[in-house]
């Protein structure tokens, strides 16, 4: 009973979020376009299981993933965990024993990238346009992987204290010289799957893993060091899907 | 039946799998690297559970509803050709579906918080509830320009690189002159304001733009307003920062 009451409850969260994007559409195309809308029974069903798997997908995951993932953000950066029991933190830190804060990043990065739904609109997208070049896993896997490295390099900054944007800087740098080379065709759907990737499911875990960090490393201000993951998260996969065109056209020149 | 039946059964199958990654990473963590138990694993089945089906129906309402939505009204503007409603039809898409973004809420409310503590705004609710606002409608209007710049750019098949490659130099000129609290906030409010409806939307309006005009590659040309929407919101909310 609880749980009906919940599942009713996060449905109509998702439509007072999905209201204003429906009322623009629909308007639009009563009031400007004037034309009916081709199979417009399909199209409102459409919409309807939009709606339902959105909110079984955020109530499923405020239910079983986002309580746990958070603990364990909260539990990987607790110094109890790093510096054993008695949870002394020396004066001057060492980066490198947050090994396991940096495993962890890399993991949910990838993982909650390769589960996030706006990406696997894009990626098929993406596959129908390009004819089937672009491959729907090929694209999930190399922007998961960007996303992981960057949220590790994310949460490296964070314990050095260094500041955000020489990496940020950098990373424009290297999309820049990057652009030059890679195949054309790859270039915006690259730039673009720098913002799909952080949404529903990367943010609230990834964020939690940022406060946690900077609120335990000593030195850290919360509240300036606890931001700047999703900026990491949105600026490597431009990199990863650039690499993997530039890849897959090298193994495609080669084989020839 | 049977066949929709076993169609159903096939991508539940399919989201299992694109969950099964956070599965692994989550009880490896829990049970190798921290020892501890699993609490609440009725709670955790159940939840799955909703995910899988969840993201089936999305994926399902995806290429029902959105897609075909976004590439009829992208072909409807294009045939009628009016530059000008297409243009605010894409200013109001970017702008309304940022400002009631959740996502957003939360950062600009973080946001108000630093700026508080930074002494940039005195300390009280209403100072800060006046700046959280604020900077929502700065980041939302900000995603509908991002999307009449990238729309714009589709129409007259500008090309994408020196765009960005313009973005990147004001946002590294904006770096040097915005206050130090709010660089990590701008950057941030990148990422965060594309959500998971908006995003297929925007796709499909792009591709469908591009391959309704003569002489555009849907490949091309059709991606690149998210990209747009990425990096505006960046300049605008260090411009924000340094104006208050």
């Amino acid at each position: 009973m609880d749980l009906l009451m919940r599942i009713l409850q996060m449905i109509i969260d998702t439509s007072i979020d999905v209201l204003p994007i429906a009322s623009i559409i629909f308007g639009f195309q009563f009031l400007v376009i004037r034309r009916p809308i081709p199979n417009l029974k399909r199209v409102i069903i459409g919409f309807v299981y939009v709606l339902i798997g959105l909110s079984l997908f955020l109530l499923g995951l405020e239910q079983a993933l986002f309580p746990l993932g958070r603990l364990m953000a909260d539990q990987l950066t607790n110094p109890a965990f790093i510096y054993g029991d008695a949870g002394l933190v020396p004066e001057v830190i060492n980066w490198k024993d947050y090994y396991w804060v940096y495993l962890f990043a890399f993991a949910i990065g990838f993982s909650t990238t390769i589960a996030e739904p706006s990406l696997i609109a894009v990626a098929i997208k993406a596959h129908e346009v390009s004819g089937g070049t672009v491959g729907v896993w090929g694209l999930r896997r190399a922007v998961a992987i960007g996303v992981a490295v960057g949220i590790t390099l994310g949460t490296y900054r964070i314990v050095t204290g260094l500041p955000i944007h020489y990496f940020i800087i950098s990373g424009y740098i290297i999309v820049v010289i990057q652009t030059f080379f890679a195949p054309k065709m790859i270039v915006p759907l690259a730039y673009d799957s720098g913002g799909v990737t952080t949404s529903t499911v990367t943010v609230p875990l990834v964020a939690a893993l940022g406060l946690g960090l900077a609120e335990t490393v000593p030195g850290r201000n919360v509240l300036i060091d606890g931001f700047g993951l999703i900026a990491f998260a949105s600026l490597f996969p431009i990199m990863s899907v650039m690499a993997y065109a530039q890849i897959s056209e090298y193994m495609g020149n080669r084989s020839h | 039946m049977q066949h929709a039946l076993f169609a159903l059964f096939k991508s539940m199958l399919g989201s299992l799998r694109d969950l099964l990654p956070i599965i692994l990473v989550i009880g490896f963590f829990q049970a190798v690297v921290l020892q501890q138990p699993i609490p609440g694993f009725i709670d955790i089945i159940i939840g799955t559970l909703f995910i899988i089906l969840g993201l089936t129906f999305f994926i399902y309402g995806l290429e029902m509803g959105l897609f075909p939505i976004g590439e009829s009204m992208a072909n409807a503007f294009a045939r009628k050709g009016s530059v000008v409603w297409l243009l605010i039809f894409a200013f109001c898409l970017g702008f309304g579906t940022t400002v009631a973004e959740p996502a957003l809420i939360a950062v600009a409310d973080e946001a108000s918080e630093v700026a508080a503590l930074g002494g940039m705004i005195i300390n009280t609710p209403e100072a800060m509830e006046s700046y959280s606002n604020g900077l929502r409608f700065t980041v939302a209007f900000s995603v509908g320009l991002a999307i009449v710049i990238g729309v714009l750019r589709i129409l007259k098949g500008w090309s994408i690189q020196y765009m960005i490659m313009g973005g990147y130099i004001m946002v590294v000129i904006m770096t040097a002159l915005a206050p130090k609290e709010i660089i990590g906030i701008a950057y941030d409010s990148g990422g965060v304001t594309t959500s998971t409806i908006t995003v297929p939307l925007v796709t499909a309006l792009g591709v469908g733009l591009a391959s309704s005009i003569k002489g555009r590659n849907p490949m091309t040309d059709g991606f690149g307003l998210i990209a747009f929407a990425s990096l505006t919101p960046m300049i605008f909310v260090m411009a924000y920062g340094m104006i208050i």
